[in-house]
């Protein structure tokens, strides 16, 4: 890479400006394409058929009528999604998951699926396709699916990272362990010691828009795909591996997107719409239901964790340990071990064990969720850190503050720190109104902090200057949450030129080069560095073409504010000229004129944030409302600081919504009882106060501009904030989330029998 | 020569050691001499290690030098949302 990344301390004139967004007003007027907005001549209309069995046996399948029924025009079951998987785990997990093939793992689990001339012949033709199931004993705990007793869902897992192999097979397929020190001795030092146990259950990133895309498959081997994604890149990629395409011939172009959080990182029904097409012969168009989208994609996992703290007289912390058991679905997964990474990642601390247990249950396959696995650590920590501070007598950001890492400090998960902002955070909360806010009967304050890691990432991006003096800037990482906004500002900063000049796209992948997907609060961190690349190489271009107007020497021409200036007394005569200029002159000078970058974004600085939180708890019902809310969390450099505030209020918002409501419940069947936000409740805007932020700014090295990510550290503090807050407001502590009414009445009426 | 450490599961795969004092000039050669050491520890590689220079963490960067001294930490590489 040719790129010098590091921060440079510049000033700037277009980052940290808040123009308004350039997809506003197409979202506003309904114009915006969302996946199921896209429509091909001729295409047909997808569904699947899915197992209401938690564990079965699929002993047959027999389509034959529903292959009879006038309109339909293709049927497919895991027959024609052959095995290319060529021995690579993961992607077979992924093709079983997106069609069982011998086991339904799950409810929800795909069987089958129809291509047909409408919606309603559709569905007539799932109800003809007849599985003969044998259930087997399921499991969707993941306290009992630990068990040894528990139903095993894959005879072939033998649980991994133990000192010796087991011999036996188990749903508990890793073990995975973090730490230093010797955390014996440190709680043998320790004055005080609070051990608790908690539970978190299985929420889902709740995204507005559901699964959707079109895939036209061509007799050539071409292909489209039209979908609503995270990475248009990462799922042509498997979408080829899956179905034998050659990824070149295979186009994927991703549309808006309603919302992700990191369930749309991972192909569910792409697969299965491209099988369709190819057998049908068609366009093939899927779009999952509300209910599919609970049942079939992919939430966040359910936990159970173990949280020991020990600490002296004086608030130092002297050891602190935890287990954590996470859920991953039916397929193996490494939730525990982010969980095991990040739990304790806020803490300086000379003693520090965490061990993680991934475990299989009987219900969907475990996606990414937002910082996936740092909120349900952070919560048990973060419960145990404020109820150590109330036995020692100690303000709870006082003692955080005491036991806060800082650069230098060994991190819980390895390595030692850099230059971080966990310190700053603290200190910005203990002098922040809200902390001296009165409280009213009922009502309790709660805070708490959090830490993620964030990515980088396989990055390319092409800057072009049409000859008008404008610029479209094309870019491979999916615009989840503002970042053509925040890409077109860095344009705009690097060449020295108005942001209105900046038009920034998402390329389809036959267009760029590889890009990772939009996770790990990559888009602006990555892309903005690709982008400041390939404005510095574009820049090369002008200065040589500006030269050749001037026919002067490149060397004597250097890039200022947009402009080429010639340097040197003998230059005098010379007007700058700008970019503008040089653009209506490049067709005499060269041709057009464009920059380029491929790049690895390494090096993105983790984040830490603090939250602080005001809950109301009605003691007769058990509701809860949260009555103020504020975030602060370093950003590194806050590139369009709008765009910033609003991923800061997401994630609490998120956070909220897990705190005190969602949940997967699952009948004694297996079956998810509550597939659809009627009863599964999302937090709407008449639910949440005005959440507040305060945006800090500690820059990244790594990073030209200093930016860190900033989309997912904002979900970790609120599990913990709130249950601080309504533990603090009844009185007794909260270990189950969500604190759901009958939730918090159960805790209550425990406490009253003692 | 750099001292590695590796996580608590990684260490498991190359003798029960968690530091390693390897001649390596940068990520991709420190990898390889790792597998040539410990076979047990390349399907890790294919899957993915993602290796904290200083506290900075590279995640596929292999060409990324690693300085005389400096702290070199192995770490899973993760997935984010």
């Amino acid at each position: 890479m040719n790129f010098d990344p590091r921060y440079s301390g510049r000033n700037f004139s277009s980052v940290g400006t808040r123009p308004i967004r350039p997809d506003g007003i197409d979202k506003v007027t309904g114009r915006a394409r969302y996946g199921a907005d896209f429509n091909m001549a001729g295409q047909l209309v997808g569904r699947v058929l899915r197992s209401p069995h938690a564990h079965a046996l699929i002993k047959s399948i027999d389509t034959s009528k529903a292959e009879k029924l006038a309109g339909v025009k293709a049927v497919i079951t895991a027959k024609d999604l052959p095995d290319l998987t060529d021995g690579d785990a993961a992607m077979y997990d992924i093709l079983d998951n997106s069609m069982a093939r011998k086991k339904a793992l799950y409810d929800g689990h795909a069987v089958a699926a129809v291509a047909a001339i409408d919606a309603r012949t559709a569905r007539q033709a799932l109800k003809l396709i007849e599985v003969d199931y044998e259930v087997l004993p399921h499991v969707t705990d993941v306290d009992e699916a630990a068990q040894h007793h528990a139903p095993l869902i894959n005879d072939q897992v033998f649980t991994e990272g133990l000192e010796e192999k087991p011999a036996k097979p188990s749903n508990v397929t890793k073990r995975t362990q973090f730490g230093h020190g010797d955390v014996h001795k440190g709680f043998a030092q320790a004055d005080f010691v609070i051990e608790r146990s908690f539970k978190t259950e299985q929420t889902h990133q709740g995204y507005i828009e559901p699964h959707a895309c079109v895939a036209s498959v061509n007799p050539d081997g071409t292909a489209d795909l039209w979908v609503c994604t995270q990475g248009h890149f990462v799922y042509r990629q498997h979408c080829a591996q899956l179905l034998g395409l050659e990824a070149s011939k295979l186009r994927v172009t991703s549309s808006e997107i309603g919302g992700g959080f990191g369930g749309k990182t991972h192909v569910w029904a792409e697969p299965v719409a491209l099988a369709l097409s190819r057998k049908a012969g068609r366009p093939v168009k899927l779009v999952m239901t509300r209910d599919e989208v609970f049942r079939a994609s992919g939430p966040t996992s359910a936990t159970s964790i173990d949280v020991k703290i020990g600490a002296k007289k004086d608030g130092t912390i002297t050891a602190a340990e935890a287990t954590l058991r996470y859920s991953c679905g039916p397929y193996p997964g490494s939730w525990a071990e982010i969980g095991a990474m990040t739990a304790f990642a806020c803490y300086k601390l000379e003693n520090v064990k965490t061990v993680g247990y991934e475990v299989l249950v009987n219900r969907p396959k475990t996606a990414a969720y937002r910082a996936p696995s740092a909120p349900m650590a952070a919560f048990a920590v973060e419960s145990v850190v404020d109820e150590l501070a109330k036995e020692l007598g100690m303000d709870a950001v006082e003692f955080r503050i005491k036991n806060a890492a800082q650069e230098g400090t060994r991190s819980s998960y390895g390595p030692v720190y850099g230059p971080i902002g966990i310190g700053p955070t603290l200190e910005a909360v203990k002098s922040h109104p809200h902390m001296k806010a009165p409280l009213k009967a009922n009502q309790g304050r709660g805070m708490a902090c959090g830490f993620w890691f964030n990515f980088g990432g396989q990055t390319c991006t092409d800057l072009n200057i049409g000859m008008d003096g404008t610029v479209s800037l094309a870019v491979g990482t999916v615009d989840v949450g503002g970042s053509r906004a925040s890409l077109s500002l860095v344009a705009a900063e690097e060449l020295g030129i108005d942001y209105s000049q900046v038009k920034a796209v998402v390329a389809d992948t036959s267009s760029l080069g590889y890009n990772d997907m939009t996770d790990g609060s990559r888009g602006t961190f990555s892309s903005s560095m690709a982008t400041i690349s390939a404005a510095r190489n574009a820049i090369k271009i002008l200065k040589d073409r500006a030269a050749q107007m001037w026919d002067i020497p490149v060397e004597d021409v250097t890039w200022e504010k947009g402009h080429a200036i010639a340097k040197g007394e003998k230059y005098g005569n010379l007007s700058p000229l700008s970019l503008k200029d040089i653009a209506a002159a490049s067709g005499k000078t060269g041709g057009p004129i464009a920059g380029h970058s491929e790049l690895v974004a390494d090096g993105a600085g983790v984040s830490f944030a603090t939250h602080i939180c005001d809950v109301e708890v009605d003691p007769e019902t058990g509701s809860t409302r949260v009555i103020r809310y504020t975030v602060v969390q370093d950003a590194g450099k806050a590139v369009h600081p709008t765009y910033v505030e609003g991923q800061y209020q997401g994630g609490a918002a998120q956070g909220i919504g897990w705190a005190l409501n969602e949940e997967y419940i699952y009948g004694k069947d297996g079956r998810l009882q509550n597939p659809g936000f009627l009863d599964y409740r999302i937090p709407v805007c008449s639910d949440l106060p005005m959440i507040d932020t305060q945006i800090l700014e500690i820059p990244n090295p790594n990073h030209p501009y200093g930016v860190r990510g900033v989309g997912e550290t904002s979900i970790v503090p609120p599990l913990a904030a709130i249950a601080n807050a309504v533990s603090n407001a009844v009185g007794v502590r909260m270990t189950h989330i969500p604190m759901s009414p009958p939730r918090i009445l159960a805790a209550l009426d425990a406490e009253r029998e003692g | 020569m750099v001292e590695v450490t590796l996580w608590g599961s990684l260490s498991a795969v190359a003798g029960g050691k968690a530091k390693h004092d390897i001649e390596a000039k940068d990520i991709r050669e420190l990898f390889r001499k790792l597998a040539e050491q410990y076979p047990g520890i390349e399907p890790w590689i294919d899957r993915g290690i993602a290796v904290a220079i200083d506290g900075t963490i590279y995640r596929d960067t292999w060409s990324k030098e690693l300085p005389p001294g400096a702290e070199i930490f192995l770490l899973p590489r993760l997935a984010g949302g």
